[in-house]
Parts: structure tokens; sequence; C-alpha cells
């Protein structure tokens, strides 16, 4: 019975790093950079939600509502204005620049917030549950963050596959020159991608900020399992989050049941095992830019 | 643009008026014979991750030079005092340097530095190698002395002193609160993989030997990794063993995800004291659902606590009265012993006989002062010349109705009977 229940355990916290990872596939996807400020921008999101919650007076879930719009216009100004200056120079320059956004943004949150730690308030919803049986229960709030998850993957997948604009951000990732030819600003595209790799990042920002506390230094732990989970799922693939998120929740609550010292190295290890065996991960989608 | 600033002839100009405004200077100090600027350095963790438990050193310091109206009187000579402030940036290495800095450049005469192993223990390392005066605390003692290669009877710093209290007074005070409690005896422990984590399980000077002498029984869980998101396996091992108190050193996120979890898999523990996780009234307050309420944790300072300033008189009530209404912010216990330090630093000062490093060193070694954190007097431990502790009692996170946020009250002194008691221990709410 324990080991159903710790891969039960393993699924629900597969959901949260899901999350984590959907908005840093979609800039890996289409752009083909990493966003290595991705961690930080969680924590972002969760102080915009705080600052929302506490000034408007709204629940941080109904929150949402602000958050994302302003968070999907965060992302496109960022790209546009900053990163889509690098893109003639290859990868590096880009990476470089997240890198630097990074401890600019951690500072940045250190001198307007102070190092104190902050949670969004939920009331009662973070510690519901609902028993399974006599000595197992789960919590509610994970199991929305599944859903939720479950459910931002199969919009976006509704949205690639079967939108004009879709096909245009599947078209820009194949072989940006060529869709110039066709009349598609590679730019706007790549502006529209960042946008929406952010209000994924908003969500995740709510689910992580009322499921924990928050401090603004809190950002490179979480990009971790956010590279990994794309890492597992296979560069910029939509099926490959979930599973990427999952196969690394179940490891680590596996390798935590035998040994608490094994938890995070449990993780570790599925990526690696996933890298020797499949190098582009588990539903590689991307092709090779040549 | 800057070469041309400094170019050689305007170095030239510069070193020659420099050069001839000199003697000027040096005759109106010798002819006034009193009064050369003192300086003091203050290294501690402004910002960075350990900022929130420096929050109060500002007002600590404009304090403490407020009541000084910024002179010192040494003999019968006033000299202006300068406390140059240093943020680690909660760095260690960063720490360091910052200690060479204040030796080399600016050439201070005592060096103060508190809070976490991570500060002190590289500022001292610096002062003793430099030979300059250096007191610290705001660790525990054993961190500071071992962590910097001490060996008991045998090892004395010549320039460097600590106190603060140590890992055994920590184990007494939990233990003191844990036995005054009716429970099953059996705790539960959350010790991670750091060294704070390594030092509470050792099997001989941390918990384990302590609980097995006093009939607990122990369920640990095990050294996980900081940062974790998922805490079931521990849960579901301490609630098939019947724990009914929990204790650890944890961050503040993990003990979170753990409170979370507990209450979500119906696993409710009588009592939860953790070090570390729950230091201020804000991290207190940043649970998820209330769970800070009724969490224990160590009390080294605070309102209770009947100590007066050895520099203005004011009580620690009244420091703590004058920080709430000053900041805004409810007081946590980092401002006692950031009070405490420069009292010391001060003291010592106040007593040397000469300002050179050799007449400053053995003032501080011959420190004998109530301060606002207690009796401050080095050598009392036996085998150990440099420490002093300082007292230490238990108390809880407790909220009413009067005020509503969660506060510090202190519910047993056994160790440190004059620490007054504020209030009754409660159950962990759920």
């Amino acid at each position: 019975m324990t080991i159903i229940y710790t891969i039960i355990n393993g699924i629900l916290l597969g959901g949260l790093y899901t999350l984590f990872g959907t908005g840093l596939a979609l800039t890996f996807g289409i752009m083909r950079t990493v966003n290595l400020a991705h961690g930080d921008m969680i924590v972002f999101g969760s102080f915009m939600s705080l600052l929302i919650t506490r000034f408007l007076g709204l629940p941080p879930f109904i929150s949402l509502v602000v958050l994302i719009p302003a968070m999907f216009l965060v992302g496109q100004v960022l790209q546009h204005a900053l990163l889509n200056r690098t893109l003639q120079q290859g990868v590096m320059p880009s990476v470089i620049m997240t890198f630097g956004l990074s401890v600019i943004l951690q500072n940045a949150m250190l001198l307007s917030f102070s190092a104190d730690r902050a949670s969004l308030p939920i009331g009662s919803l973070a510690t519901m549950s609902l028993p399974l049986s006599g000595d197992f229960a789960i919590g509610v709030l994970p199991l929305i963050n599944l859903a939720t998850a479950v459910l931002v993957l199969y919009l976006l997948h509704l949205f690639f596959r079967c939108t004009m604009m879709g096909r245009a951000f599947r078209a820009t990732s194949d072989d940006p020159t060529t869709v110039e030819l066709m009349g598609v600003s590679s730019r706007q595209m790549y502006a529209l991608a960042m946008g929406i790799a952010f209000a994924v990042i908003a969500v995740s920002a709510v689910f992580m900020g009322a499921r924990t506390n928050f401090s603004p230094l809190d950002g490179p732990a979480r990009l971790i399992f956010a590279f990994e989970v794309v890492i597992i799922g296979g560069m910029g693939s939509l099926k490959g989050v979930l599973a990427g998120g999952l196969i690394l929740g179940i490891a680590q609550a596996l390798g935590g049941a035998v040994n608490p010292a094994w938890f995070q190295l449990a993780g570790h290890v599925a990526t690696l095992l996933v890298l020797a065996v499949r190098p582009s991960g588990l539903f590689p989608e991307t092709i090779d830019r040549t | 643009m800057l070469t041309q600033k400094f170019s050689r002839r305007s170095v030239l100009r510069a070193g020659a008026a420099a050069a001839i405004a000199a003697p000027a200077i040096l005759r109106s100090g010798s002819a006034q014979a009193a009064g050369r600027l003192i300086k003091i350095g203050f290294v501690s963790p402004r910002s960075g991750a350990l900022a929130q438990i420096s929050e109060g050193d500002g007002f600590v310091l404009n304090k403490v030079l407020e009541a000084l109206g910024g002179k010192i009187v040494i003999g019968d000579t006033t000299h202006d005092v300068q406390i140059i402030e240093k943020d680690t940036q909660s760095d260690a290495n960063r720490a360091a340097e910052l200690a060479a800095e204040l030796i080399l450049r600016d050439e201070v005469d005592i060096i103060l530095a508190g809070l976490t192993p991570d500060t002190v223990n590289p500022v001292s390392d610096q002062a003793e190698a430099n030979g300059v005066p250096c007191v610290t605390t705001g660790a525990p003692w054993e961190s500071w002395y071992f962590g910097r290669g001490g060996e008991p009877g045998k090892t004395d710093f010549k320039w460097t002193n600590h106190f603060f209290w140590g890992s055994a007074d920590l184990q007494a005070v939990y233990l003191e609160l844990w036995q005054s409690q009716s429970t099953n005896k059996v705790v539960g422990a959350l010790w991670p993989n750091d060294p704070d984590g390594i030092a509470f399980s050792d099997p001989a000077f941390g918990f384990p030997p302590v609980l097995a002498a006093q009939g607990f029984s122990l369920i640990d869980a095990g050294r996980f990794q900081n940062l974790k998101d998922d805490f079931s396996a521990e849960i579901a091992k301490f609630k098939s063993a019947g724990v009914e108190i929990v204790t650890g050193v944890m961050l503040s996120p993990d003990l979170a995800t753990f409170l979370v979890q507990s209450k979500q898999q119906g696993f409710h523990p009588k009592i939860v004291t953790v070090a570390k996780a729950a230091l201020t009234p804000t991290t207190v307050e940043s649970f998820p659902d209330g769970l800070g309420e009724n969490l224990s944790s160590e009390v080294y300072w605070g309102p209770q606590f009947p100590f007066h300033s050895s520099i203005s008189g004011e009580s620690a009530a009244d420091l703590v009265a004058a920080y709430e209404a000053q900041t805004g912010s409810p007081w946590q216990q980092p401002i006692g012993f950031s009070y405490a330090l420069l009292e010391v630093g001060i003291d010592a000062l106040r007593r040397a006989t000469a300002l050179t490093p050799e007449a400053i060193g053995e003032a501080v070694r011959s420190t004998d002062l109530d301060t606002m954190l207690g009796h401050v007097k080095w050598g009392d431990l036996q085998g150990f010349p440099n420490v002093a502790r300082t007292p230490l009692a238990i108390g809880q996170w407790q909220r009413d109705a009067e005020r509503p946020a969660e506060h510090l009250v202190v519910t047993h002194n056994g160790h440190f009977p004059s620490v007054a008691i504020d209030g009754q221990f409660k159950p962990k709410v759920w």
C-alpha cells in the first residue's frame, strides 16, 4: 500500500513541476534559448500576486485575472526590447542576458520586498484534504494544481495544433528564415511566445506561493526542476512536459521514501538516465535547425 | 575619461599639494592632543539570504550612536567615534574580504561581527591573523570555536572572543519544554543534510544521546536535502511511529511544506519545536493557513529578559518599545545581541589604557560587563577561554484576541530563572 501512496504523492508533486516546466518548454521550443531567469520570474509572479491580493483585496486565485495579462505584457516587452536584440549572435548572448536578469531580479526583489518570507493567503484551502483510506489522504490544493497543469497543457496543445497562429509558432520554431518569407515576423512571434510563457509562469507562481512560503532568493532552486522536466520530456514538447513533470515527481517521491537523503538525488538520476538513453528527451518535437 | 583625469601632471600636482598640506594637518593634530577618531568596524549580513535576521541592525547602530552622542570618553580625553558598517551579503567569502578591508584600508580599532557562523568565523579568522581585536556573537559558540579549529584546553585565541549560547543549552531548554508536557515521549526529528542538521543529529554531541538519557525515543527521518517540495515519506514514518513531538533545524519553506502536508495527512503532533525556521515574526506569519501558531522555539533575547543597556540604562522592554515605535515592525531577537555586541566593544574601548591594538585587545579580554544580553565575561566555560555563555529560554509563537499576530512568549525559564515567563505553553494548533 505504501508504494501506491508514494506514487500518488509523486504524481501530485509532478503537477507542480509540470507547471514550472511548461513556461520553460515554451521558450525553449520556440526561441531555442534557455531562460535562466525562469525561476526568479516565478518568484516575481508570486510577489506580484501578493501585491494584487493586498491592494485590490482579491483572493490569490482571482488575482490571476489581473496577473496573467500583466505577466503576458512583461514577457512580451522583455523579449521585444531586450532578448530580440541578441538574435543574430546565436544562443549564448541571450543565455548570458537572462543570467544577468536573474541576478538583477533577485536583488531588485530583495530591495523592494526585503528578505522576509511571504505566502499567498488562501486560507484553509492550503491544508484541505480528501481522505482516500483510513491513514492516507491527498491534498486538495495539489490536486487542483495537477488538474490546472493538465488543463494549461491541453489548451496550449489546442492553440498550437488548431489555430493559424499556433501553426505560425510551430513554423517559426522550425525555420524562422522561411517564415519571414511567408510574411510572418519571427520577432513578433518570439515576443508573443515569451508573453504566453509568462502567462503560464503567472499560474505556476500562484500555486507555488500558496503551497509554501517564498522569498526573493528562491528562484534558482525552482529553475533546476523546471529544467529537468524539459530535459526528461523532450525539448519543446508539451506532452513531454507532462511526462517529465510526473516522472520527476514520482522519482523524487520514491527516492525519498527509500531514504530522505535521496529525494532530490532520485530526480537528478532519472534526468541523467533519460539523457543517457534518449538525449533529446522522451518526446522530442523540435527539429534541428541547421 | 579616467585616464585624462589621472594624467601624470594632475597626479604630480595633487601629490605636491598634499605634501605642502601635510605638515599643517600634522601640526594641528598634535597641538590639540585630544581626541582622535575611533573607528569601529561592524560586520553583519544586511542583505541576501540572511537579511531578515539583521533587519534591526540599522536601528541598533543609530540608537547606540545617539546614546553616545557620537563620542567616547577614554580617561579624560573625548574621542569622536565612527562605526563603519559592512554588509556581507550573506556570503562567507565576502565577510572575510570585508574584514580584511576594515583592517588594512579603514584601519579600524576594533571589529564587531554578528549573526551566523558564515559571518563570525571568517571575520574572526581575519582579525586573529592580522592582530586586531574582534568580538562576535549570534552563532552557537561551538560553531565559532570548533569551526575555527579550536581545541578545548589548548586553543586560546589572542584577538578574538565570542559570546552566545551553545548546543548543550539548546538541548537543555528543548528537553525542559518536552518534559513539562504529558506526551508519549516519541520524538520525530527533521534534521537536514547541512552543518546544522549534522551537528544536531551527531550521535555523540547532538540530540540522540540526550534524548536517550531522558527516556525519549527518537524517530530520525534521516538527513534530507534542504528545499524539497514533499515531506510525505517523513510524515508517514512519524505517523506510523505515533510521534507526538516534532523537532528539527530547518529552513522556513521546508517547515511550511511539512506543516501543510502534515495537516493534509491528518498528522497532528502536540508539540513542534524547531530551530532556525521560526525566528522572526514575519516568517512565522508567512506559514500558510495560520500554521505558525504555537510553534515553539528557543528564545535568546526579548522584552522578557531582565537586562539593561550599559550605555543608556534602557531595559530590554524599552529597547523593544523603541524599535516597534520607530520602525513599525514587530521586534525580533537579534536586536538584543547586536546591541550587546556594540556595548561590549564600547566598554572595551572605554577601559583601554591606550589606543593601540594591544591595549584594546587587553581591555576586551578583561571584559566583565552587564549588557542587554546578560553578563559577558570570557572564560566561565572550563577549557574555552574566549567564550562567554548568554542566557537561553524557550517560548512559543502565540496569538490571542488582544494581539492577533503571532508573537513570541517565554513559557519556560528553568535554566535562566531571571527571564520572565509571560505565557502558558499551549499544544500546537492544526
